[in-house]
């Protein structure tokens, strides 16, 4: 398989990129959702159109009625998403969601995926416990209660986890936090008697909550996958959500760069245009080099892990999943922080773009795991 | 496609029958290194037999065409021989800068004689080649060179001297950029072409800080070169040499990338690895050199279908030649003082801290690191001034 975009992908990304810098544009977005201080946070209009266009089912198998399509078109629309800081629920409903209740049973993927495809439903991840992303660790607990399972423990960085229909919850039905086995991934709908949650606004404006699980109950029906053996599904959403929140954080940092390229191109100071000095075209050339890099490593984690569906795991898509997630991580960092000092007085504005990209980039750069604890990933998986 | 694996499967029995076992080791240093040529000795009966089995079947250069010493193999078919080549570990059969460098720009600006003469010795090992390119007045700034060829009617007479010539005390012809009009700058240079053994040529070895001589001081004294051994046009030696330098650069950049069953991590642990920063900080060079990897692969794939951006090179050169820097600063950092040792036999002759001290040319040989950040500053940001 070629590292580039066949025909029919170039073709999404023309649609993607022009409907997003039309309907998804900051102003008409980020902007308006947030100065309108909404509950949601983003377009449930936005949300529909996604829903016209196809994007809600990329990642939905045909047979369930979507466009059975794989992590690289997924990334191509996260990608768009990324470079106008569009809010939607696009990454954890459709992205990391749909992985999780594409692997449930007929009667699971019935009740769920046709809101998903139509764009009525949103649907959130509970899977954090912590400040940091340590899915290993997982002490929310289900215990066998009547007909199904009561569900204790609280989660954190619920992405839009208010505005969610419902929960995908990561639990322990067996052995001890630190288990690899003993997880099971429950479908908790969000009005479950003994479900709370605290909505918070993020550093970015976006929406997510702490969310408390005081005696959940839920039937065997909530169940998506297998019970106890839950962790091999679990891996297969993080990796979508990783490579997913990495091509998102591609869009992020290449559209800070455009504006900052630009910038250097119009910026006058000393009689000059300030992209003539060399030090800002030494630095400005480093970062293409950089962000090449990390594109390279993310569209090719997206093809190992689409050659690898079907949930058969490899080390190596997990390997390039994880070398992904951190390399975009440090670049899409140093892009916003040079986009913000090479705008200077301007970047320290609210009126400018340049500092709600720096603002996206951190809330993505934590999102499913930061740069150190993937480099760690990559440590452990090459045997040191 | 089943005609491709068919051919694979071709390819690995002839591979199996072959390449003979000494040549599925790793290559442990440069003497393991096959560069050919009129003074190169063997190691190994291996060695020659591997290269002239390999240039036999036109597999040194897999790529040409056939007339001209090649196998005329398609891309697919090339990965096809190198994966195949790479599940036995077979060594290359023959490295040189004439299949690099020399070949591709003779491929392009050749004419049929020169293609038919030169590249079938390269293809078969039998002529090594070096690049005088450089000048004591003309590094960063090449186009300033100023070896001069006087047009004398059917030869020229070059004099002048270049410098950091790799290898040219092992090479046996020179491939030379050569003033051929003072008026003009860019358009007054030619590409030429000469014996090493030509009367008025002269080398002298360059000690470098790794104690070894890779480059060479070469001095041109009255030297006479026919006009036919010219490449392209008179004065137009430098379209020819920028577009060899586009295959100088990719080459020099292929170093730095990771691979991914034995990251630096895993090498260093070999040697005991406790210092937990310092294995955080392999943890992320290990990142950036297997993200380099990928844009390797992704820029060869991206080549064969013109979807690269001309200027890539440049980048790829830049960001592979700092990664190869960092990565033996780090492996000398992992190795302790074990690694300082200079001559002794568990060193294999200093091997570490030779190599670290080479890698610090890798940044500079070809375009250092600061004209290609100005290249891309150019070509590919469209930066003013730039």
């Amino acid at each position: 398989m070629a590292l580039y975009h066949t025909e029919d992908q170039a073709m999404l990304a023309d649609t993607a990129r022009q409907f997003m810098g039309e309907e998804g544009a900051i102003a008409k977005q980020l902007r308006h959702w947030r100065d309108k201080q909404s509950m949601d946070g983003f377009g449930r209009v936005l949300w529909k159109q996604f829903a016209e266009l196809g994007f809600t089912g990329i990642l939905v198998s045909e047979a369930d009625g979507g466009l059975g399509m794989g992590h690289v078109e997924a990334g191509i629309v996260l990608e768009e998403i990324g470079r106008n800081l569009t809010p939607s629920p696009f990454l954890t409903s459709s992205v990391m969601a749909a992985t999780a209740i594409g692997a449930g049973n007929d009667e699971l993927r019935g009740r769920y995926l046709p809101g998903l495809l139509a764009g009525d439903s949103v649907f959130a991840m509970a899977i954090d416990e912590g400040p940091k992303h340590r899915p290993e660790r997982i002490a929310t607990r289900a215990e066998r209660a009547g007909n199904g399972f009561r569900l204790a423990g609280s989660k954190t960085f619920v992405v839009y986890g208010g505005s969610a229909d419902m929960l995908v919850v990561a639990a322990r039905t067996a052995g001890a936090d630190g288990d690899q086995d003993g997880i099971t991934l429950f479908a908790v709908p969000k009005d479950s008697a003994g479900l709370s949650q605290d909505p918070i606004r993020l550093v970015d404006s976006s929406k997510a909550t702490h969310v408390k699980l005081d005696g959940v109950q839920v039937y065997d029906d909530a169940v998506i996958g297998e019970v106890d053996a839950g962790r091999a599904l679990l891996n297969r959403v993080l990796n979508a959500g990783r490579i997913g929140a990495a091509a998102e954080s591609v869009g992020v940092a290449d559209g800070a760069f455009d504006m900052t390229t630009t910038y250097l191109k119009q910026r006058k100071q000393f009689g000059k245009l300030i992209g003539e000095f060399q030090a800002l075209q030494h630095r400005a050339a480093h970062l293409y080099s950089e962000l090449e890099i990390a594109r390279a490593s993310v569209i090719k984690a997206q093809q190992l892990l689409d050659a690898t569906a079907c949930g058969k795991p490899s080390q190596y898509a997990d390997l390039m999943v994880s070398v992904a997630k951190a390399k975009v991580g440090k670049v899409a960092s140093l892009a916003v922080r040079e986009g913000v000092q090479m705008h200077a007085g301007i970047g320290m504005t609210d009126e400018y773009d340049i500092g709600l990209y720096m603002k996206r980039d951190r809330a993505l750069a934590e999102f499913m795991g930061d740069m150190y604890y993937h480099a760690e990933r990559v440590a452990q998986f090459s045997g040191y | 496609m089943p005609n491709l694996d068919v051919f694979r499967f071709e390819i690995g029995a002839w591979l199996e029958q072959n390449c003979p076992p000494e040549m599925r080791e790793p290559v442990r240093d440069d003497g393991d290194v096959c560069w050919g040529g009129r003074k190169f000795k063997f190691k190994s009966e291996a060695q020659k037999l591997w290269l002239e089995r390999c240039a036999a079947k036109g597999f040194t250069v897999p790529d040409w065409p056939k007339p001209y010493g090649g196998a005329g193999m398609n891309a697919s078919e090339v990965k096809i021989l190198r994966e195949e080549m790479q599940r036995i570990n077979a060594r290359p059969p023959l490295s040189s800068f004439g299949i690099w460098m020399l070949g591709p720009a003779l491929l392009k600006f050749g004419t049929e004689e020169q293609k038919l003469y030169y590249l079938n010795q390269i293809a078969r090992g039998e002529i090594r080649w070096c690049q005088g390119y450089s000048e004591p007045g003309s590094g960063s700034d090449l186009v300033s060179l100023q070896t001069y060829g006087e047009d004398k009617g059917d030869h020229w007479v070059v004099n002048g001297q270049k410098i950091w010539t790799s290898y040219a005390d092992q090479a046996d012809w020179i491939f030379c950029l050569v003033r051929t009009d003072k008026t003009n700058k860019y358009q007054g240079i030619s590409f030429l072409l000469f014996d090493m053994d030509s009367p008025g040529v002269t080398i002298k070895p360059i000690l470098l800080i790794s104690g070894n001589s890779p480059f060479c001081e070469t001095f041109f004294d009255n030297v006479t070169v026919p006009k036919h051994q010219i490449v392209g046009e008179l004065n137009r030696g430098w379209d020819v040499a920028k577009y060899l330098l586009g295959h100088e650069r990719e080459m020099i950049s292929g170093a730095g990338g990771g691979d991914r069953l034995n990251t630096i991590g895993a090498v260093a642990k070999r040697n005991g690895l406790e210092d937990p920063l310092l294995r955080a900080e392999l943890a992320m060079f290990d990142v950036d050199a297997l993200a380099f990897s990928a844009l390797g692969e992704k820029f060869l794939d991206e080549i064969k279908v013109g979807k690269a951006h001309p200027a890539q090179p440049n980048m790829i050169k830049y960001a592979g030649t700092e990664l190869n820097k960092r990565r033996h600063e780090l492996l000398m950092a992992a190795g302790g003082s074990a690694a300082l040792e200079w001559d002794s036999e568990g060193s294999n002759g200093g091997s570490k801290a030779r190599t670290w001290l080479r890698t610090k040319a890798n940044s500079i040989e070809g375009g250092t690191s600061e004209v290609m950040l100005n290249v891309i500053s150019k070509r590919i940001l469209d930066l003013p001034g730039a």
